[in-house]
C-alpha cells in the first residue's frame, strides 16, 4: 500500500515532464543508440536504394584511392635508391684490376665520398651475362667489351644538386676515368613525376569529395522530403532541432561507411586483378614490384573518410532543408 | 493559464487572422473556442503552442509571455502542452503504441517509463487492446482517441483540440468531448475548437465565438 501511494506522488511530480541532468545523458545516449541502428536497419530494408547509393559513392572514392596505392608501390620501388644519387665512374681499358682496386681504395678516402664499390670487368660481364640473356652473344666475342666501373655514393651532405656536379666532374677529370656518370636524373624525374602525380590525385580526390557530398546532400533531401509528415509531427510534439536532425546525420554516416567499403572492395578486386599482369610485366623487364594492397590503417582511413564524407553531406543537407519544414 | 493581450495576427498573403484579441482561460478551466472557419480559432491556437508568432499584442502561457521564448525554447514549451488535431497527425508507419510514446522517447523517458505511461494513456482511451496495431487499420473514432491518448501522455498542464470531432458521427463525438471532460476534472486546462455547436450546446462550459478575428459575443460564463 505505502508502495502504491509512494508511486502516486511520484507520478505527480513528473507532471511537468521534468527530468534530471543524469536521465536526460541517459536518454541522449540511448536516442542516439536507437537511432544509429534504426537508421542502419531503415536502410537495410530498402537494399535495392541503398546498395545504388552506396555504389556511387564506392566508384566515386574507388578511383582516387587506386590511384594513390598506385603511387604508393611506385615509391616503394624508387625508394631502394634512398633518394641519393650514384656516380659511376667507367674506367679507361688501359687500367689494370690492381690500379682499378688502388684507385676505389684511394677514393674511399676523399671527403665527399661516402661508399665505393668496384666491378671489374670480367664481374661486369658475368652480371651483364646473367641479366641480359646475351650470354652466348657474349661469348662469340674475343674481348669483354665492357670497362670495369667505380660505383661511388655520394656523401649525405651534398645535398643539393650543384654540389654533387662539381663531384662528377672533379671525378671525372681523373686519369684513369674514362667518363663519369650521375644516375640521378632519371630518379629526379620519377620523383618529379610522383609529385606531379600526387597533385593530380589530390585535384581529382577533391573533386570526387565533392561530388559524394552532393551525391550525399541529394540523398538526404529526398530522405527528408520522405519523411516529412514525421517531422511535422515530432515538431509538434517538442522535438528539439537536434532530435530531427539525429536519423539524418546518422543516415548520412551509413551512407558514407558502406559507400568507403565499396570502394575498398573495388579497390582491393581491382589491384588483385591487375595484380598478376602488372608482375608479369615487370617480370620482363627483370624488375622486381608488385602492386600494394590497402593496409589496415590505409583502409580504416578510407571507410572512417568515408563516413565522415557521408556525414558532412547529410549536414549540409539538414541545415538547408530541416528548418524549411515547420508545421503549418 | 492562456492570456491574450490586444492580440492581432496578420499572414503575409495580407489576411487578417486575429483583430486585438484579448482573453483570459484560468488554469483547470475547460473553454470551447467556436466560429465560422476562418474566424481564427486554428490562428489562436498556433499562436498558443508558438506554430506562429503574434504580429502585435502578446500570449501568455503557464505565466509566462511567449515573445521571452526564442526558437530554441519552442520544444521545451510544447512539451507542456497536448494537442490534438481533426487530422490526428498519426505515423503509419509505426504501431500504435511507439505512436503515443513518441512525446515521451522525445524528452528523454526510459523505456519502462515509456511504456508505463503509454498503456496508462491508451488504457484511459481504451484501446489498450490494440497497442501492437497500425493506426491505419483503426476507425476513424479509435485513430482520434490515440491521438488523445498521444496528446495527454506527457501529462500535459495544458490540452488543445483543433476539430477534434470534426471527422465523427454524433455518438462518437460525444464519447471523445466526454473524454476530454475527464482530463478537465483532473485539473488539465483544456481549450477545443469546435464548430459542432449542437455537440456543445449542452455542455456547461464556457463558450468564445470568434467571428473575423473577434469575439462576436460576450464571454459566456458557466
Amino acid at each position: 500500500m505505502a508502495k502504491v501511494a509512494r508511486r502516486d506522488t511520484k507520478q505527480k511530480g513528473a507532471q511537468q515532464s521534468h527530468t534530471g541532468l543524469g536521465q536526460k545523458l541517459k536518454a541522449w545516449r540511448a536516442s542516439h543508440k536507437q537511432e544509429c541502428w534504426a537508421s542502419l536497419r531503415r536502410l537495410l530494408r530498402k537494399p535495392g536504394d541503398s546498395l545504388m547509393t552506396w555504389m556511387v559513392i564506392g566508384i566515386a572514392l574507388a578511383l582516387p584511392a587506386a590511384l594513390y596505392l598506385a603511387l604508393g608501390s611506385l615509391e616503394q620501388l624508387s625508394s631502394g635508391w634512398d633518394g641519393s644519387a650514384r656516380v659511376s665512374l667507367y674506367l679507361n681499358d688501359t687500367v689494370s684490376e690492381e690500379e682499378g682496386q688502388q684507385l676505389a681504395k684511394n677514393l674511399l678516402a676523399d671527403g665527399e665520398i661516402a661508399a665505393i664499390e668496384y666491378i671489374s670487368a670480367a664481374d661486369a660481364l658475368v652480371e651483364f651475362k646473367s641479366i641480359s640473356g646475351y650470354g652466348d652473344v657474349l661469348d662469340a666475342l674475343a674481348y669483354n667489351p665492357l670497362p670495369a666501373v667505380i660505383v661511388v655514393k655520394p656523401a649525405q651532405h651534398l645535398a643539393t644538386a650543384e654540389q654533387t656536379d662539381a663531384l662528377v666532374a672533379r671525378l671525372g677529370k681523373l686519369d684513369p676515368v674514362d667518363q663519369a656518370e650521375l644516375d640521378l636524373e632519371w630518379v629526379q624525374r620519377l620523383y618529379a613525376m610522383m609529385d606531379l602525380g600526387r597533385r593530380a590525385i589530390a585535384a581529382l580526390a577533391l573533386m570526387l569529395a565533392l561530388g559524394v557530398l552532393l551525391v550525399m546532400g541529394n540523398t538526404i533531401r529526398l530522405a527528408i522530403e520522405n519523411r516529412r509528415d514525421e517531422i511535422v509531427v515530432t515538431k509538434l510534439v517538442g522535438a528539439t532541432d537536434a532530435f530531427v536532425r539525429r536519423p539524418f546525420l546518422y543516415t548520412g554516416w551509413w551512407y558514407g561507411l558502406g559507400g568507403g567499403l565499396a570502394a575498398w572492395i573495388i579497390v582491393v578486386v581491382a589491384l588483385l586483378w591487375l595484380g598478376g599482369a602488372v608482375a608479369r610485366l615487370v617480370g620482363l623487364y627483370g624488375g622486381d614490384f608488385a602492386l600494394l594492397l590497402p593496409g589496415p590503417m590505409q583502409s580504416l582511413a578510407l571507410l572512417l573518410g568515408a563516413g565522415i564524407l557521408g556525414l558532412l553531406g547529410a549536414w549540409l543537407a539538414v541545415t538547408r532543408h530541416l528548418g524549411a519544414i515547420e508545421p503549418r | 493559464m492562456i492570456q491574450f493581450d490586444n492580440v492581432s495576427k496578420r499572414y503575409s498573403t495580407g489576411q487578417e487572422a486575429l483583430n486585438r484579441l484579448s482573453f483570459h482561460i484560468e488554469p483547470s478551466e475547460m473553454v470551447f473556442l467556436t466560429g465560422h472557419s476562418g474566424a481564427g480559432k486554428s490562428t489562436l491556437l498556433k499562436l498558443t503552442m508558438l506554430m506562429e508568432r503574434p504580429t502585435a499584442g502578446q500570449v501568455w502561457v503557464n505565466g509566462t509571455n511567449l515573445k521571452s521564448l526564442g526558437r530554441r525554447h519552442i520544444p521545451a514549451h510544447r512539451r507542456n502542452i497536448g494537442v490534438v488535431f481533426q487530422s490526428h497527425h498519426l505515423l503509419f508507419d509505426r504501431s500504435v503504441f511507439d505512436n503515443v510514446a513518441l512525446p515521451l522517447v522525445i524528452a528523454g523517458h526510459d523505456s519502462r517509463e515509456v511504456s508505463r505511461r503509454v498503456r496508462a494513456a491508451l488504457d484511459k482511451v481504451g484501446l489498450l487492446n490494440k497497442e501492437k496495431q497500425n493506426p491505419i487499420a483503426l476507425s476513424g473514432g479509435e485513430q482520434q482517441r490515440v491521438g488523445i491518448a498521444r496528446a495527454v501522455v506527457n501529462k500535459p498542464a495544458l490540452l488543445l483540440a483543433d476539430e477534434p470531432t470534426g471527422n465523427l458521427d454524433p455518438e462518437l463525438s460525444a464519447d471523445i468531448m466526454n473524454l476530454f471532460e475527464q482530463f478537465n476534472q483532473v485539473g488539465v486546462t483544456v481549450l477545443i475548437a469546435t464548430h459542432d455547436l449542437a455537440l456543445i450546446a449542452r455542455m456547461p462550459y464556457r463558450m468564445m465565438s470568434l467571428s473575423q478575428g473577434r469575439l462576436s459575443s460576450p464571454v459566456l460564463g458557466r
